[in-house]
């Protein structure tokens, strides 16, 4: 684009005085002000007890309460991930039996509080103190004792994970339904399979979509793990420092140091999120041309290892073809 | 102009769709030799991209039979009496028809190799150092060695149709289907793409190819049909119908596209 200017001197830069901003001093110096503010208060009321903070939040209890949170939250998620995947693809199966069953789970999953449904989980235990699997009026293959209490985990997860499934079903149908019917239509010209297509084509480009709230769920998930005490499962992060803090009668310290874990995996979920996204968003969200490969260096090698001849700083033009 | 025989490839006999109550085509007879390109034009709405989606049952046929080889496509005859075939048996049909769509629809989340390679690999179940030796050699053939680690958003117009033709290829069809492949391209990337369907057809490749190219139709093609209202109007010899359409309403319509 730019040969024709070559040989020409460069051209001096338009050196024009910026457009000023006072709005943003101000602004600055208010919210500046304003947590100056809090610090200072945060400091010198005692009422915080910055020492009960410092005892505690690295207790054996709050660590281990982090680690049961985050396993009820990944376990939920991943249930609720693949039932998800399950229902949305239900929902769009060409058999009905498939799409009304899947509008049903979803209409009672989500209709319901997923307190009620927790509260239901861990009375299970009442209706069915054992659950086995074996052939009916035979012999049993697998037996699970429900009323155990430490078996409570079982019907956390499944509380949680059930209830979220219905939630994230409906945002893996709007990602199915996000991509292009063309690209279903180019892989069933090419004699590919429902699966394949649904795997290799549709979900890949679903997940653009789906990644950023089902981001956003994960870390409601992991706030929602605070309401198993509702089975009653009592090891994770909000018993464990609500625990500690009827024992000592210092509440506002343990809330505290709740709010600073909660804080600390939702922001390390906030990085894996960032990377998975990237991943999911190769080939739309990055638009940097690679380097041009050597057709004869290819051809020869059949190899696709970019030439070193090429040039790095190459930038292509895409026109966006829309089709009226 | 290519090589053909007058052994029939495609038979399509009677062809009716109706799209609820819209009767869209309406007893499409056409037949395409082995080897032989045959140009389909019309104005929009005429039909000529329902029937050709037809062909590999991206629509479902509501009457009329077609055959590709000696496959009935989409159906099974038993006693007299059709039945649908299964979803497994209608992508091994596929499998023998490529097709070029007018937006190219490749996946934007693969590289133009693994565009290529994507069918013979999963479909066929090639290895993958074969299929990704055949895909580069394909790439090559389309004037695209040297893009085969872009994605599609980082081509052209023109390089995408043309990557999408070598997708369509490496499943090594022995028939190919046009949709309107350049209507979706600024003017000046045209002229690649039909240079690569000029190869293509040049190497005996049977083809259906929906075009406005009138141009194209008068190098390449063995046959042209005139479709309108969803029926054929006219169809013979390109460059004779071109010169010398029969029927007005030809004669109006290649007026208007000449």
């Amino acid at each position: 684009m730019d040969h024709h200017q070559q040989g020409h001197a460069a051209p001096v830069l338009n050196d024009a005085v910026p457009v000023r901003h006072p709005g943003r001093w101000i602004s600055a110096i208010i919210v500046v002000g304003a947590v100056i503010l809090m610090i200072q208060s945060a400091i010198t009321n005692p009422n915080f007890r910055w020492d009960v903070v410092g005892t505690y939040i690295l207790d054996v209890k709050v660590v281990q309460g982090v680690g049961w949170t985050l396993l009820l939250t990944v376990a939920a998620m991943v249930l609720a991930i693949v039932l998800a995947i399950l229902l949305a693809v239900m929902r769009q199966s060409d058999n009905p039996v498939l799409r009304y069953t899947s509008w049903l789970w979803v209409w009672f999953f989500r209709g319901t509080p997923v307190y009620t449904q927790l509260l239901f989980w861990g009375l299970v235990t009442v209706l069915y103190p054992t659950i086995s699997l074996g052939i009916p009026f035979g012999p049993q293959l697998v037996s699970y004792v429900l009323s155990d209490p430490t078996h409570g985990l079982i019907p956390a997860i499944l509380g949680l994970g059930l209830n979220e499934s219905a939630y994230l079903a409906e945002i893996f149908r709007a990602g199915l339904k996000s991509v292009d019917k063309g690209q279903t239509e180019a892989a069933e010209a090419l004699g590919m399979g429902k699966g394949k297509i649904m795997w290799r084509i549709v979900l890949p480009q679903a997940m653009r979509i789906i990644v950023p709230p089902t981001g956003n769920e994960t870390i409601g998930m992991l706030k929602t793990t605070s309401l198993v005490l509702a089975v009653p499962f009592t090891l994770d992060l909000t018993f464990a420092t609500n625990a500690l803090a009827n024992r000592i009668y210092l509440p506002i310290p343990l809330l505290i140091i709740a709010a600073f874990w909660y804080l600390l995996v939702t922001s390390l979920l906030m990085v894996g999120q960032h990377y998975i996204e990237k991943y999911y968003g190769k080939g739309v969200d990055t638009n940097q041309a690679p380097a041009l490969i050597n057709p004869a260096a290819a051809k020869a090698a059949a190899a696709v290892a970019p030439s070193a001849e090429a040039e790095p700083s190459l930038k292509m033009e895409f026109p966006e073809e829309e089709a009226k | 102009m290519t090589i053909t025989t007058q052994k029939p490839l495609v038979r399509i006999e009677g062809l009716h769709k109706y799209f609820g109550p819209h009767h869209v085509l309406r007893g499409i007879d056409l037949t395409v030799n082995q080897g032989e390109v045959s140009v389909v034009i019309g104005p929009s709405g005429s039909g000529k991209s329902t029937m050709l989606r037809c062909v590999n049952l991206l629509e479902t046929i509501s009457a009329g039979r077609i055959s590709v080889g000696d496959q009935l496509i989409g159906y099974r005859e038993v006693n007299g009496r059709l039945h649908d075939l299964k979803v497994k048996e209608i992508a091994a049909q596929r499998r023998e028809i490529g097709m070029v769509f007018q937006r190219f629809n490749l996946f934007p989340h693969k590289t133009a190799l693994y565009n290529v390679m994507e069918a013979p690999v999963q479909v066929k179940g090639k290895n993958k150092a074969v299929a990704k030796k055949a895909a580069l050699e394909l790439l090559d053939r389309v004037g695209l060695a040297d893009r085969a680690n872009h994605y599609p958003a980082q081509l052209s117009g023109g390089q995408q149709q043309r990557v999408a033709i070598a997708r369509a290829l490496a499943m090594e069809p022995e028939l190919m289907l046009f949709d309107e492949p350049t209507s979706a391209l600024d003017p000046e990337l045209v002229g690649d793409v039909l240079n690569v369907m000029k190869d293509l057809a040049k190497s005996g490749m049977t083809m259906i190819v929906v075009t406005h190219e009138i141009g194209f139709a008068r190098e390449v093609g063995d046959r042209l049909t005139f479709m309108d209202g969803g029926v054929v109007v006219e169809s013979g010899d390109p460059r004779e119908i071109i010169a010398n359409p029969q029927h007005a309403r030809t004669k109006e319509f290649l007026s208007r596209v000449l």
